[in-house]
C-alpha cells in the first residue's frame, strides 16, 4: 500500500516521463525555458527546507549546486568512456550515478557548512554561507582540471525533461513528506523558537545538519541536471546572484510554502527569460520589481499557510 | 520520603563576580506540589534553567530519579521526563496548537526523517496514535475547538494552558513551571490554581512551581522554599514560611519586621 503522497509522486515521474518522450517535437528554446524552470523548482524547494523551514538563512546555495554540478559532469566528461561500455553503454545507468555522487559530494559540503550553522543565527550564518558559496566558486576557478574560468566543456546531453522534472517532484516529495510528520514539525518548531524546541526534546542541532544536508543534496542533484543540459558549465555561472535567484524565488514564494514556491520559481524564471529584450536593463526591472513585492507583500506572494491548517 | 524525585544539592552558579545562586540545597519528592519564591531578581529563573540544563552549576549536584542531570543538554534533560514552561510564554507561534502539542510527542515517537520519506503502514499507525493522544490531552484542557488555530492567535490565558499542555505532552514526571500566572487576572488565577491541582493529580506528576502571586503559592503548594539573592533563607509549608521574619523582611524590608 503506498500513502496517497506517493502516488502523486509516480504520477508526477510518469508525467514527466511521457513529457519526454515528446521532448523532440517541442520547441528547443520553450524546452530550454521548461528544464530551467524544473531545475529552478528543485534548488528553490530545497532551499525552503533549510531557510523555509528549519528557519537557517542560507545564502550559499549556488555553492551546493556548483559542486553537483562539477561532480556529475567530471563524472561522465572523464570516466564515461570507461564506465559506459561496463553497463552496456546505457547512459541511463550512468548518468543517475553520476548525479547521485554529485548531490552526496554537496550533502558533504552541506555538512561542514552546518557545522559552523549551530552556533551562529540569522545575518552571521547568512554571511558564512555566503562566504563558503564565494570559495567554491574561487577554488573551482583555479582547479585546471575542470577547466578552470573557461569553464567545463564537452558535458554528454544527458538531462531529459524526465530527469529534470522526475528529479524536481522527488525533491517536492521529499521535502512535504519530511516536513508532513511528528519527526518533521521538528523542523517548523526550531525556526519558530529554537529555546522551547530544546525544551520539548528536540535535537535542534540534529535538525539543522539535517536540513542542510538534505537541502544540499538536492541542490547537487539540480546541479548535475543542469551541468548535463547546458553541456557547458563555468564558475561564473554559479555566483552569489545564483544564490540570490534561488533565495528570492523562496522568499516570493512564501517561506516554508512549498506551493508557492513552485510558483513563484516557475514565474521569476519566465520573467527572467522575457526581460531578455531588455539586455542589461535586465537586472534593473528585475531588483526594481522585487523591492516592490518586499514593500507590498513581505510575507511572499503566497500566503495560505497549508501546513498551519491541515494538521494530519 | 524515600529518595526525592529532584535533588539540588549545594548548587551554586556565578556570572563573572555575580553568585546568581549559592549552595541551594532543595528536593521535590515525587507527586509533590513545591513552590519556589522569591522577590524579584532572586535567582528562580536562574534554578529552572540550571535543572533544565540551559545553563551548568558552577558547583553543586542535580539529580533526578538518582541520576545526575549535570553536563546534559536541554533536549537530553527532557528525555529525562522533566518539562518545563516558560516565564515569557514560548509557543511555536505559526504551528497549529494542534501541531504544537504534537511536536512535543516527538520524544516518544518511533519513526525518523527515513520513515516519514516511506510512509509504511506502521508510520501511518503511529501517527495516528499521536493524533489520538494530542486531541485527548487537548480536549482535557478544553482546547479541542482550538486544534487548527496558529497558537499566537490564542488568547493569553489559553496560551499560557497551550504551553503547560505541550510540557505534559513529553509526558513529564516533574513539571516546571515558571511564573504560569504572570499577567493573569484574578480569575485567571483562579482558574490557573484549579489547572495546576488538576494536572497534578490527574498526571500524578511532582510540580516545581516559581511564582510571584503569594494567592496562588500559597493556595497550593505543599512545601516552599523561598530565595533571596540566591541564598535559600526558608523552607517549609506555607503556613511556616508567612511567619517566618527572614520571608517578610525579604518582600517588604526590614521595618516591617520590627514593627510586626
Amino acid at each position: 500500500m503506498l500513502a496517497r503522497s506517493q502516488y502523486f509522486l509516480l504520477a508526477a515521474l510518469a508525467v514527466s516521463f511521457v513529457a519526454s518522450l515528446f521532448s523532440r517535437s517541442i520547441n528547443p528554446y520553450f524546452l530550454d525555458i521548461a528544464v530551467t524552470c524544473g531545475i529552478n523548482i528543485t534548488l528553490a524547494i530545497s532551499l525552503n527546507l533549510i531557510n523555509g523551514f528549519t528557519g537557517q538563512f542560507s545564502l550559499g546555495h549556488a555553492g551546493f549546486m556548483a559542486i553537483g554540478a562539477y561532480t556529475a559532469a567530471m563524472i561522465t566528461t572523464t570516466l564515461g568512456n570507461k564506465l559506459l561500455p561496463l553497463m552496456g553503454g546505457q547512459t541511463w545507468i550512468l548518468f543517475p550515478l553520476a548525479l547521485y555522487a554529485g548531490g552526496l559530494s554537496a550533502s558533504l559540503a552541506g555538512l561542514l557548512v552546518g557545522v559552523p550553522s549551530l552556533r551562529l543565527k540569522g545575518d552571521y550564518l547568512a554571511i558564512v554561507t555566503l562566504g563558503f558559496g564565494e570559495i567554491i566558486r574561487v577554488i573551482i576557478q583555479n582547479i585546471d582540471v575542470v577547466g578552470g574560468a573557461r569553464g567545463l566543456i564537452g558535458i554528454p546531453d544527458y538531462s531529459t525533461l524526465f530527469w529534470t522534472f522526475g528529479l524536481a517532484a522527488i525533491t517536492v516529495y521529499t521535502v512535504w513528506a519530511l516536513v508532513h510528520s511528528t519527526y518533521g514539525r521538528g523542523f517548523i518548531a526550531v525556526n519558530d523558537d529554537e529555546i522551547a524546541a530544546e525544551a520539548m526534546g528536540i535535537n535542534t542541532t540534529r535538525y539543522k545538519i539535517t536540513a542542510f544536508v538534505v537541502g544540499a543534496f538536492f541542490a547537487g542533484l539540480a546541479g548535475g541536471v543542469y551541468a548535463h543540459f547546458k553541456q557547458y558549465i563555468a564558475p561564473q555561472g554559479f555566483g552569489f546572484d545564483k544564490s540570490i535567484e534561488i533565495v528570492v524565488m523562496v522568499i516570493l514564494g512564501g517561506m516554508g510554502n512549498n506551493v508557492g514556491v513552485i510558483i513563484a520559481a516557475i514565474l521569476l524564471t519566465i520573467l527572467t527569460e522575457s526581460l531578455r529584450k531588455f539586455g542589461d536593463y535586465r537586472m534593473i526591472l528585475y531588483s526594481l520589481l522585487i523591492i516592490v513585492l518586499m514593500i507590498t507583500r513581505p510575507q511572499g506572494l503566497f500566503t495560505w499557510p497549508i501546513w498551519k491548517r491541515k494538521s494530519a | 520520603m524515600a529518595t526525592p524525585l529532584l535533588e539540588l544539592d549545594q548548587v551554586t552558579i556565578r556570572f563573572g563576580g555575580l553568585t546568581a545562586v549559592s549552595e541551594l540545597t532543595t528536593h521535590v519528592g515525587e507527586r509533590e506540589l513545591v513552590g519556589l519564591i522569591g522577590p524579584n531578581g532572586a535567582g528562580k529563573t536562574t534554578v529552572f534553567n540550571l535543572i533544565t540544563g540551559v545553563y551548568q552549576p558552577t558547583s553543586g549536584g542535580i539529580r533526578f530519579a538518582g541520576q545526575s542531570l549535570v553536563g546534559r543538554k536541554p533536549y537530553q534533560i527532557t528525555k529525562h521526563c522533566i518539562a518545563r514552561t516558560f516565564q515569557n510564554i514560548r509557543l511555536f507561534p505559526s504551528l497549529s496548537v494542534f501541531d504544537n502539542v504534537r511536536v512535543a510527542f516527538h520524544l516518544h515517537v518511533k519513526h525518523n526523517a527515513v520513515h516519514s520519506l516511506t510512509r509504511f503502514r506502521a508510520f501511518h499507525t503511529e501517527e495516528k496514535q499521536i493524533a489520538a493522544q494530542t486531541m485527548e490531552l487537548l480536549e482535557i484542557f478544553d482546547l479541542g475547538k482550538f486544534r487548527d488555530e496558529p497558537a499566537k492567535c490564542l488568547p493569553y490565558g489559553d496560551q499560557r494552558c497551550l504551553e503547560i499542555v505541550r510540557a505534559l505532552a513529553t509526558k513529564p514526571k516533574l513539571l516546571l513551571l515558571d511564573e504560569p500566572a504572570a499577567g493573569m487576572n484574578p480569575t485567571e488565577k483562579a482558574e490557573l490554581t484549579k489547572l495546576i491541582r488538576f494536572i497534578k493529580d490527574k498526571f500524578q506528576i511532582a510540580v516545581l512551581l516559581v511564582e510571584h502571586d503569594m494567592q496562588v503559592v500559597m493556595g497550593i503548594c505543599e512545601r516552599i522554599a523561598v530565595l533571596d539573592y540566591g541564598v535559600k533563607i526558608a523552607e517549609g509549608t506555607p503556613t511556616e514560611v508567612r511567619a517566618n521574619p527572614k520571608v517578610i523582611e525579604a518582600y517588604l524590608g526590614e521595618e516591617h519586621v520590627k514593627h510586626a
